[in-house]
């Protein structure tokens, strides 16, 4: 124990360092997935047979084992930190993709043919009812999104992006099991912190009247 | 008024919804469609908020095809109300049924007014309800905010599709008495689209039979229970019907064949035929000279009544019981 706290404190800049590149990594990923699967999932779910081949691909990527896949991109696009993003972004994308989807294709269609009679144009009809009704069922696949990718940045170091990998495999390196805890402890942190806080979010953005049921 | 001229439709895969129908919806009349399910009558209604298009023809709102209209226009123009309720779960009862005065840009206070008032009118109390949200109230209540959600844009044209079949029987009639009375108070043009017949000469001005996308007969409920234009609009009405409806003189001597009598009673006998109202044969036996009818059938007799089976069978028919059918 006191070894561990004596590394925390030797090791502080690294540990922080790391802490920070890892946060960084797993919220320009999310936000970049979320910026591509969003709109993609609302697009599936307005031309839904296009909807089993876009989602398709994105799940033949996440079948992909994480190692495999910085492995492949290290010869495409060299090592550094865009390399470990887009591998962190194709992880996001299914989770966000397919809850839009599903959330989105899952409002009843008599509410969605009441507002189209009643004279609300398509944009009325996605941003008033369609989003609102699908909102917990997306924030559930960020909330997945988040949590896979805070896990599968730690495997950024490989790529030489940094993160808390880092510390994990310097820790590995050097047979410092209190190094190792060092870094794996934030990561497990981190990764259930965020699935508190995101499962709240996706409470709160739950419609009111949804409750009841 | 609206006026379906030709209009067939077709669908992709090729089934005919509706055959080459010509029709004319009075304006301020409570217009009833009704029909077997897959007649086309949802599909007939859906067309005049453009919802379903024609394949061929054209639906005129006053002499104005509605092709010509914007079609999002066109529909805050026209109330709608769905056979599941539809109302948005996510939304308070206040903003349902403000969606298209909003959707209109009509002021805060004057939609406020207008829903306020509405709700009193289908007796929901507003003070309660505007606040809560569809899912905390019954479905009886929730279809009352259905209707005051159609009506909130004080469109001209009311179309409901259905409104009251998913409701529990007791429900169902008070919604059913409510919009009579509404209508009467409103004037307003309503399509309404049901396959309860019941339901049908209960609340319609004006009724249309729809059987396989053809219009069968159009009129008031008096006509299609008097004149039923064929045997399909009979059947569908129901010969219990038609006789609920009717007086015990204007039905068919042929139907009490089961108070014929194959004895003969009395001496003087006239012929009739089943097929006259049973007013005709009470007309002949209170004759000093008839004592009794031979019925006949096709030419072929089939059985004797007199005064006292008659009134077994008036007896019969007044507590209810259908021993003819």
């Amino acid at each position: 124990m006191t070894d561990f706290l004596e590394t925390i404190q030797s090791r502080s800049d690294l540990i922080q360092q790391a802490f920070f590149e890892h946060i960084y990594l797993s919220f320009v990923a999310l936000a970049i997935g979320i910026a591509i699967a969003l709109p993609l999932g609302i697009l599936i779910a307005r031309h839904r047979k296009y909807a089993e081949p876009v989602i398709g691909v994105t799940a033949v990527f996440q079948t992909i084992p994480s190692l495999a896949l910085f492995g492949f991109l290290v010869p495409l696009m060299g090592i550094g930190s865009n390399t470990a993003l887009i591998a962190l972004i194709i992880y996001a994308l299914l989770p966000i993709l397919r809850n839009t989807y599903t959330g989105l294709t899952s409002v009843d269609s008599s509410i969605i043919e009441a507002g189209r009679g009643m004279g609300m144009t398509r944009t009325q009809i996605l941003k008033q009812i369609e989003f609102p009704l699908a909102l917990p069922f997306i924030m559930a696949g960020i909330r997945t999104a988040t949590v896979l990718t805070v896990g599968i940045a730690t495997l950024a170091t490989f790529v030489g992006a940094g993160g808390l990998g880092d510390v994990i495999y310097r820790g590995l390196q050097s047979y410092n099991n209190s190094l190792v805890l060092a870094g794996a402890l934030p990561v497990a942190l981190l990764a259930i912190s965020f699935d508190l806080l995101l499962k709240w979010v996706e409470k709160k953005a739950t419609p009111k009247g949804m409750k009841t049921q | 008024m609206i006026r379906f001229d030709q209009v067939t439709k077709r669908f992709a895969d090729g089934t005919e919804a509706l055959k080459d129908v010509s029709l004319t919806i009075p304006t301020g009349k409570l217009t009833v469609i009704i029909g077997p399910s897959g007649c086309g009558k949802t599909t007939l209604m859906k067309m005049i908020n453009h919802l379903e298009v024609p394949t061929s023809g054209d639906v005129l709102i006053d002499e104005q095809s509605i092709k010509d209209r914007d079609e999002v226009e066109l529909r805050r123009s026209i109330g709608y109300v769905i056979q599941r309720i539809g109302l948005f779960p996510h939304m308070t009862i206040a903003k349902n049924a403000a969606l298209v005065p909003t959707l209109k840009g009509w002021s805060a206070e004057k939609t406020k007014e207008r829903v306020s008032e509405l709700m009193n009118i289908t007796g929901l109390d507003p003070e309660t309800y505007l606040h809560r949200f569809p899912l905390e109230l019954s479905g009886g209540q929730q279809q009352r905010v259905g209707v005051v959600r159609a009506l909130a844009g004080d469109p001209n044209i009311v179309l409901m599709d259905e409104p009251f079949s998913a409701l529990d029987p007791i429900s169902r009639e008070q919604l059913q008495d409510e919009l009579r009375n509404l209508q009467q108070r409103i004037q307003k043009t309503i399509v309404f689209v049901t396959h309860d017949m019941d339901e049908a000469l209960k609340i319609a001005d004006h009724i249309i039979v729809l059987r396989a996308g053809k219009v069968e007969q159009t009129g008031s409920a008096h006509d299609l229970i008097h004149e039923p234009a064929n045997d399909f609009v009979r059947n569908f009405i129901g010969q219990d019907r038609i006789n609920r409806q009717r007086s015990f003189g204007q039905r068919k001597i042929s139907e009490l064949s089961s108070y014929y009598k194959q004895a003969k009673i009395g001496e003087l006998v006239v012929s009739i035929n089943s097929s006259e109202d049973v007013e005709k044969a009470i007309a002949l036996l209170e004759q000093p000279q008839t004592d009794v009818l031979a019925i006949y059938t096709n030419e072929e007799f089939v059985g004797y009544i007199d005064q006292t089976s008659l009134l077994k069978a008036v007896l019969a028919k007044e507590v209810g019981a259908s021993s003819y059918d």
